[in-house]
């Protein structure tokens, strides 16, 4: 719709007209501000914890044990160098042989979300699956944040957090 | 002719005050826009436009995705 769009200004006379042509998605699945009258309703990008631990595939998962302990976390996310998400380690996955690489210790490919989806929607499908937490990433995969079932739970009333 | 943009180029224009236009219908554009952006859906360009935009300043537009 836009290109149409953009072509009709400029038949109108408007000289300098540029096409974003991603759009609203793209914008908002980078987590950027919007305006309007959803933008006061929490979303995933708001409540993700942006600090969750990293780490990469050729790590040694017991060095990566003792760093995510240290910052006090039981999850960390496996990044490539471009922070795009490729697994997941959960309390689960930390507690496995630390001579293990992460690579073979972590879950891979992980369910993730956008920043801008509401966060009643992803506590729901948390509930179902039973997870304690999930990635938010941005629409070309890159981690935005960790999402915590307990902090999706304590911005929602109890009849919007889905079954316990 | 239009120039296609990604994310930083709309960043940039904004901050260099370019005009930016949602063209989705209305309902759409007041749950969520862009900061500043007004509406002009795509059918109501020809007769609004020129009324509420100036021609000589840099416009950006855009909808949901590029589908």
């Amino acid at each position: 719709m836009s290109p149409r769009a953009a072509w009709r200004l400029e038949s109108l006379g408007f000289t300098e007209v540029y096409d974003y042509v991603a759009g609203k998605l793209d914008w908002m699945a980078a987590g950027l501000p919007t305006e309007g009258t959803n933008a006061a309703r929490p979303r995933a990008g708001d409540v993700a914890r942006r600090d969750v631990p990293t780490c990469h595939l050729d790590e040694k998962l017991g060095d990566v044990q003792e760093r995510v302990v240290a910052a006090g976390w039981d999850a960390c996310v496996v990044v490539n160098s471009e922070r795009v998400v490729l697994g997941l380690l959960r309390a689960a996955e930390l507690r496995r042989d630390p001579a293990l690489r992460i690579e073979k210790a972590m879950r891979p490919g992980p369910s993730t979300f956008r920043p801008y989806e509401e966060i009643e929607k992803i506590a729901k499908i948390m509930a179902d699956r039973n997870l304690e937490s999930v990635p938010i990433t941005t629409s070309d995969g890159r981690l935005v944040g960790l999402l915590l079932r307990a902090d999706v739970n304590r911005d929602l009333a109890p009849e919007e957090r889905g079954k316990p | 002719m239009p120039r296609e943009i990604g994310r930083d180029e709309v960043r940039r224009l904004m901050d260099q005050g370019a005009a930016v236009v949602e063209v989705l219908p209305a309902n759409e554009y007041l749950e969520d826009h862009l900061p500043g952006a007004i509406n002009l859906p795509l059918r109501k360009l020809e007769t609004e436009a020129l009324a509420r935009l100036d021609p000589t300043r840099p416009v950006i537009v855009y909808c949901w995705d590029g589908a």
